[in-house]
Parts: structure tokens; C-alpha cells; sequence
């Protein structure tokens, strides 16, 4: 049995396997990270680490870049060396999203943490369990990067440039920030009635969002904290809802969503993972998810985390 | 007519709550499609009483009302088949996350053996000694 005062292991409702001693009463929700489990990610976070990904007067931001895949053994190799030269001040995750092939072993190889989810979840399924970790982890930013390689991770520098502490009032900075596709940059090939589709929620979102949002079935997106407190609990696992979804609950939680314009690549590699859906199939399930998502009641976190956020003004 | 009519609130009712229920996200949006196709199907039916008899007496039924119990028997059928499936689905899924966790427990407790520090009866035996 292990004495009073030792730390032992207990598994929180999530799952999660949390270290605390037992001679103290720490409050719930704030435990103390174990000297163990630190050693076990891939890179500490240090004070020293100053780079582009600060935001200048703040202090060096923790930074988690999610890869969710799913059978994607081609190109996760060249996706993830990619992401570790762009960023590597950056910790990364993989998340295993009940792969039957050589990813997860591939991720781990090149010395990157890996998720391994049970079985397949989906996209929104593995980003839920990334934002949990990320927020288990105490993270302050989380960067979404597709397996395929589409996402070029030497723009990861510019979501986060535009990335706040938040909860953002100011306009120069929002709380999600959405890797644009065509806001300018490159060039994306959608045609006819799927891209009107694209287009018309486009214009609905931004309305929400009361800014300019072109691409809103991206990705590649980055996540601030608090953003990241709100998808640890509420991320939608349904075709189109881990995106456009996304971002309402976002924007209905009462934080701030903007996008930078990127440039994309084709995919490197494998087969997409979404099924090929008729036009007309794709603009019923986005309405579906866009009308659902406006109507379903949403907490406000950002109004809370204002409240429990220590030092930042409301 | 009242009777239709009575018919056709309950309807309402039921796609009201089901509604409700997908707001408060407690309804996953697979079963309430379902649901929701089956109420307005069903208001349908009921606020246009032409589309009922015109369609049974195509179908060769002999009573409008047969057509009916037979257009909700089939999308009943429908339904629970689904949620046969699904259930089926979590069932698996379940097993696999029990064996995950037994095989993580084992591990983690292999895990905390291997790192404790020499045990505290040598203490104990020294100052009883």
C-alpha cells in the first residue's frame, strides 16, 4: 500500500490518469503535473524558448500541433518531419484514429507522441481527444494539420500571429483562427453546386462571426486556450460538424473566430478519408449542421472563463 | 376531421420534443433524422386527407387508415432495426475499450511497482527494532 504522503495514480471520469499526494487536499481540477509524465512527452517547454510563435509582449506560448489520421502510413513520415523543421518549438501529437496500417508505429518512430484511439472515431472523434490532452496537458495553443500533407506547416507561424491570449475583444486578434483556402492565396478546385454551397455558408458564417470567413470547411486551424477548454468538452463528430460546427459553438460560446489567408497543396499521398457525397447530399448535411448548430444551446465560456481566468479584465 | 386533427397536434408535439431534445444535444443527429422524417411524414399524411385515400386506393388498400397503420409498422420497423445495428456497434465498441483499459491498468501498474522506491518495512523493522 502506498504511505501518505506518495503519489499515486487515479483515473479521473475521463479516463485520465492523474498523479496527485495524497497528504494534501489539492481543490478539484487543479492537480499537480507529475515529474513522470513530463519526461515522457517529447520535448519540455522551457522559459528559454523565445520564437516566432510568441506573440511579443506575452510569455513563450505552449504549442500543440494535432495531426488526427486515419490510415495515412504514406505520408505521415513526410508530414510530420515537415511540421517538426517548421515548428520545433511546437510539441506534437498524433492521433491514431483506429489506423490498421503502420501509422501510429511510423508517428512514434520519428519521435512523436501518439493518441491511439480504440477504434475509428472520426475527425471530430480524435479532435475532441486531442483538445482533452491538449487541455489535461495545460497547452495554450492547439494547431490543427492535416496527415495528407494539404496543410503546409510552415504557415503554422501565421495562425498563431493572429492567435490571442483571449478571450478576444479586440478585433486584431481572435480566439480560432482558420487556415484560409481561398481568401486570395492558391488555388483550391471546387466546382458547380458544391462550391455555391461553400459559398453561401461562407456568407452565413461570416455574418455570425462579423468578419470575413471564405473557407469554412478548413482544417487547418489554430486554438487558444480557451477555445481549447470548449472543444475538450464539445466538438462535433459528425461529417461537416467538426468544421463548420466548430466554428459556431465557437462564435455562440462567445469567443472571437478570424482567418489568415494559406496557401494548400495537394494531398501527398493515401485516399481522403471522407466519402465522395452528390452536391445535393453535401448541401443537406451543411444546412443541417449549420441550422442545428444555431439552434442547439451552447454554454457561454467565454463569459465563464472570464470570471474564473485569473488577472485578465472582463 | 377532429380526429385527424387531434392526430396531427400529436404529431407536432412529437417533432416539438424531439426538436427540444436535439437542441439540448441529449438526441445525436442519426436517430432525430429518422424521427423527424417519420413526423413529418406522418403530419403529411394527416393534414392532407386527399394524399391519404388517393394513395391507399392506388395501393389497393381498402381502407385509408390500413395504409397508414402500414406506413408507420414499416418506418417503426425501420427504427428499431437502426437501433439494433447501433447497438451492436457500441456493444463492440464497448469490448474493445474494457480490454484497452484492463491492458493499461495492468501496465500502469507494472509500471508504478517498477519505480517505487525501496519498500518502507525496512523502516518499520528498524524502529521496532
Amino acid at each position: 500500500m502506498p504511505a501518505d504522503g506518495e503519489r499515486v495514480a487515479r483515473w479521473t471520469h475521463y479516463g485520465l490518469l492523474r498523479f496527485h499526494d495524497r497528504s494534501t487536499s489539492a481543490p478539484p481540477g487543479v492537480l499537480p503535473e507529475p515529474p513522470e509524465l513530463r519526461a515522457r512527452t517529447s520535448t519540455p517547454i522551457s522559459g528559454e524558448r523565445m520564437s516566432s510563435t510568441t506573440n511579443g509582449t506575452d510569455a513563450p506560448r505552449r504549442i500543440l500541433v494535432v495531426v488526427p489520421a486515419h490510415n495515412e502510413e504514406e505520408c505521415i513520415v513526410q508530414t510530420l518531419k515537415e511540421i517538426q523543421a517548421a515548428v520545433p518549438e511546437a510539441n506534437v501529437v498524433v492521433v491514431d484514429d483506429g489506423s490498421q496500417d503502420g501509422t501510429a508505429d511510423l508517428a512514434r518512430n520519428v519521435g512523436v507522441d501518439v493518441l491511439a484511439l480504440s477504434f475509428n472515431l472520426g475527425v471530430g472523434g480524435a479532435m475532441r481527444a486531442a483538445y482533452k490532452y491538449a487541455q489535461a496537458s495545460g497547452f495554450d495553443a492547439v494547431v490543427q494539420v492535416d496527415a495528407d500533407g494539404q496543410h503546409d506547416p510552415y504557415e503554422i507561424p501565421t495562425l498563431l500571429a493572429t492567435l490571442g491570449q483571449g478571450p478576444e475583444r479586440d478585433s486584431s486578434r481572435a480566439d480560432v483562427v482558420i487556415g484560409a483556402r481561398f481568401a486570395g492565396k492558391g488555388d483550391y478546385d471546387v466546382r458547380g453546386p458544391r462550391r455555391w454551397t461553400m459559398r453561401t455558408l461562407a456568407a452565413l458564417l461570416s455574418r455570425m462571426a462579423r468578419t470575413e470567413l471564405t473557407d469554412t470547411t478548413s482544417g487547418f486551424r489554430a486554438s487558444n486556450q480557451h477555445a481549447i477548454a470548449l472543444y475538450a468538452r464539445h466538438y462535433p463528430a459528425e461529417y461537416l460538424g467538426d468544421t463548420i460546427e466548430a466554428i459556431v459553438i465557437a462564435l455562440r460560446s462567445g469567443f472571437r473566430v478570424s482567418q489568415v489567408p494559406v496557401s494548400m497543396r495537394p494531398r501527398q499521398g493515401g485516399r481522403p478519408s471522407h466519402r465522395p457525397f452528390s452536391a445535393g447530399m453535401y448541401m443537406f448535411r451543411a444546412v443541417f449542421a449549420l441550422g442545428l448548430a444555431r439552434v442547439r444551446r451552447w454554454p457561454d465560456y467565454a463569459g465563464l472563463d472570464r470570471e474564473h481566468h485569473q488577472g485578465v479584465e472582463p | 376531421m377532429s380526429d385527424r386533427l387531434s392526430a396531427a397536434v400529436v404529431s407536432v408535439l412529437v417533432l416539438v420534443f424531439i426538436i427540444e431534445l436535439l437542441r439540448r444535444r441529449q438526441l445525436k443527429e442519426k436517430y432525430a433524422i429518422l424521427w423527424l422524417f417519420v413526423g413529418i411524414a406522418l403530419l403529411v399524411l394527416l393534414l392532407l386527407p386527399g394524399l391519404l385515400t388517393n394513395l391507399s386506393a392506388a395501393l389497393g388498400f381498402e381502407l385509408p387508415v390500413n395504409f397508414l397503420f402500414m406506413v408507420t409498422l414499416m418506418l417503426l420497423l425501420g427504427v428499431s432495426m437502426h437501433l439494433s445495428w447501433e447497438l451492436s456497434r457500441a456493444e463492440e465498441e464497448t469490448r474493445s475499450l474494457a480490454e484497452d483499459v484492463a491492458i493499461l491498468r495492468l501496465q500502469v501498474e507494472q509500471e508504478l511497482i517498477r519505480r517505487r522506491p525501496p519498500s518502507s518495512e525496512k523502516v518499520n523493522r528498524t524502529s521496532e527494532g
